[in-house]
């Protein structure tokens, strides 16, 4: 399954599909782990295995010590692949998140085969835009991968339009301007942002950034066809354990059918 | 009859040099989708800025009439007698106003900030130098500004912290990963991506996103400009070296920039080896690093077999840094420039040396560069003549040298 199928099914059933993001090796390997599990467990379509980074530039004060964690107790890159490994086993379907140093690192198109082989289903790539991609167009054509990548609020239509013409699977908009991180209120121009990318070429639009609550996602809901929701489940995780993830996931799983 | 009209200070539009967004494979823009329009609208901005008379002109009486440009070229006599009896020419960046070199770059982006309408301005900081350069531009213009310092720094930099505060400046301290540069220019990238619509980010060297590479450069490559016309106006020559410190690199491409075409001159960069670079302990980026993504450029840096950056040290705050612009990338791949380590010992040795020898202290940044023409006098010879940047001065850096020379203790106290 690709990530584009979860969405139309999601989408056949009347609601959004629910976007779970962890990142592997906090707070351990074997916890973060259970934790990949339990949000599958829970009602999460797609997981979204984060690789631990020592910059994570885009990233807020919660995933970056979840990063901080990882790295301190020896996580390597390679581990992410058993967290995609997880979740695939589990039912959902898993994509990577990553800086994109990490990937250029093991090499692209190793990296792309690698992923293919663990079960896993495309990368989002929050520091790459299309235009320094050539590798990746190359290596995700050759072991059929999803390209996720993102717009924000201050894309102009010719950047949505290029950003969707590159992506294959689904667009990542950002709700806000900011890092990621648990928020008050999703960023008022979430809806207008999904509505222009659609207007630009793309077929399907996730949301992410901010979203921290059952309510939050319902709202989302109501415009996108997925809901990412990362720093409440990466705080549930490293406070509570694998079981907080899943009732999360689970409360998260019914706001996205509450639009 | 050397030219002694005031050199241009931007590239001319038909220069071969690389102008961004590529030097050789080098450069780039790889950075978050929210931060491309930015990017992009700083890059027209400053395209029709170097093209506007009033732009130039007000820049021009800035640096003449706040900075004090053009900055002396001095002998250092006494210390050359060191370097195998080599003339050594210093470039006394040290006497610009706030210090250092970085107020050339940190003025004019002020200055094109405020064309784009945007009232806050936003830097990281290593050694407090761009930080107090930033502040004292905004300041100057009335703008708001926030600075990003890692905690390491605000602790070693304590005088540049009160000095951006006395400025006006808010100064925050970066406690996260290693708490120095690196982390402080993930912090400044993260207020920036949620404050880019009244907000300049003012990067402090020549590494980063497009186009903050080529900006910086243009904005400090008068360095060069003016002492080449010097040298030449006083040796009637072009010098066979020109030396400078390297941490991201933005006074060393300032100083080598206007000789890049000049193929008998020798480009000389001193990257920090810290405790050495047999050691892991140092920030020898081009020396000992790799080719990857940091920081929105593919260029070298110290990183691991996975990519995690590796932590630089350096004594120097200023050079404590885990990357370098990609404009040397391409210099150092194509061999047009050489980088040589300097450690910490090198550094305070050749630090001391001008001190007593010329009545100049240095910045410990500096000192890198005043080490390694000491080595490269040494092995030219009698006759040659080398130009050092000498970036900046080291009022800041006096606890730091007095503690290493022992005449303080750890609490910064005199000892006994």
């Amino acid at each position: 399954m690709t990530t584009a199928d979860v969405l139309a099914q999601a989408r056949a059933e009347g609601r959004a599909a629910l976007i779970g993001y962890l990142p592997v090796g906090a707070p351990t390997l074997t916890a973060s782990l259970d934790g990949v599990r339990a949000l599958v467990a829970g009602g999460a379509d797609i997981v979204e295995v984060g690789l631990p980074y020592t910059d994570p530039g885009m990233d807020g004060p919660v995933i970056e010590a979840a990063a901080v964690a990882a790295l301190a107790n020896g996580t390597r890159v390679r581990d992410g692949f058993a967290a995609v490994e997880a979740a695939a086993e589990a039912g959902a379907v898993p994509v990577v998140m990553s800086y994109w140093n990490l990937i250029l690192q093991y090499g692209v198109d190793a990296y792309a085969r690698d992923l293919a082989a663990a079960g896993g289903a495309g990368i989002i790539t929050p520091d790459l835009v299309p235009d320094e991609a050539e590798d990746w167009f190359a290596a995700s054509g050759a072991h059929g991968l999803d390209r996720i990548f993102l717009v924000a609020p201050s894309s102009t239509e010719e950047r949505l339009a290029r950003v969707a013409a590159a992506s294959r699977g689904f667009v990542y908009a950002a709700s806000t301007m900011g890092v990621t991180g648990t928020r008050g209120q999703v960023g008022a121009h979430a809806a207008d942002l999904v509505a222009r990318t659609r207007a630009a070429g793309a077929e399907h639009v996730c949301v992410g950034l901010g979203v921290s609550t059952r309510a939050q996602a319902a709202e989302v809901a109501g415009y996108a066809d997925g809901v990412i929701v990362g720093s409440a489940f990466v705080r549930a995780l490293q406070e509570e354990g694998p079981a907080a993830v899943a009732r999360l996931a689970e409360e998260f799983g019914e706001g996205v059918r509450d639009r | 009859m050397t030219d002694t009209r005031t050199p241009d200070q931007f590239s001319a539009p038909d220069s071969p040099l690389p102008q961004g967004p590529r030097f050789g494979e080098f450069g780039g823009r790889f950075i978050p989708e929210a931060l491309l329009p930015a990017c992009e609208e700083i890059e027209e901005a400053f395209a029709k800025a170097v093209l506007d008379e009033e732009f130039r002109t007000e820049y021009q009486r800035l640096l003449a009439e706040f900075v004090g440009r053009p900055s002396l070229l001095s002998e250092a006599p006494r210390f050359s007698a060191h370097a195998g009896g080599a003339r050594i020419l210093l470039k006394r960046e040290d006497l610009n106003h706030t210090g250092a070199h970085k107020i050339n770059n940190a003025l004019g982006q002020a200055l094109l900030a405020q064309r784009m309408g945007k009232k806050r301005l936003i830097a990281e900081t290593g050694a407090g130098q761009h930080g107090v350069a930033t502040a004292t531009a905004a300041a100057l213009l009335g703008m708001e500004c926030r600075i990003y310092m890692g905690a390491v720094d605000v602790e070693r930099q304590a005088l540049n912290v009160a000095r951006m505060r006395l400025l006006g400046a808010e100064v925050t301290s970066v406690e996260a990963g290693t708490a120095t540069l690196k982390d402080a220019i993930n912090e400044t990238f993260r207020d920036w991506v949620a404050s880019v619509d009244s907000t300049h980010y003012v990067f402090g060297t020549v590494a980063g996103p497009h186009p903050f590479p080529l900006l910086v450069r243009e904005f400090q490559r008068i360095i060069g400009l003016e002492a080449r016309a010097q040298v030449q106006e006083l040796t009637g020559a072009l010098p066979e070296a020109v030396v400078a410190c390297v941490g991201g690199g933005s006074n060393a491409i300032g100083a080598f920039h206007a000789f890049i075409e000049d193929e008998s001159v020798r480009l000389v960069g001193c990257e920090a080896a810290g405790d050495g670079i047999d050691t892991p302990r140092h920030a020898a980026t081009l020396t000992k690093g790799t080719v990857g993504v940091l920081h929105g450029a593919r260029s070298y840096q110290l990183q691991d077999s996975d990519g995690q950056t590796l932590e630089s040290h350096s004594i120097s705050a200023g050079l404590d840094y885990s990357g370098v612009g990609p404009e040397h990338a391409w210099l150092h791949a194509t061999g047009r420039a050489e980088y040589r380590p300097v450690t910490d010992a090198e550094a305070m040795d050749a630090f001391a040396l001008l001190c007593r020898t010329e009545g100049i202290i240095p910045a410990i940044e500096s000192s890198h560069a005043l080490a390694g023409a000491l080595m490269l006098g040494r092995e030219l010879g009698p006759g040659a003549t080398i130009l050092v940047c000498l970036s900046g001065r080291g009022d800041k850096d006096v606890t730091t040298a007095g503690r290493w020379f022992g005449y303080l203790d750890g609490e910064g106290e005199l000892p006994g």
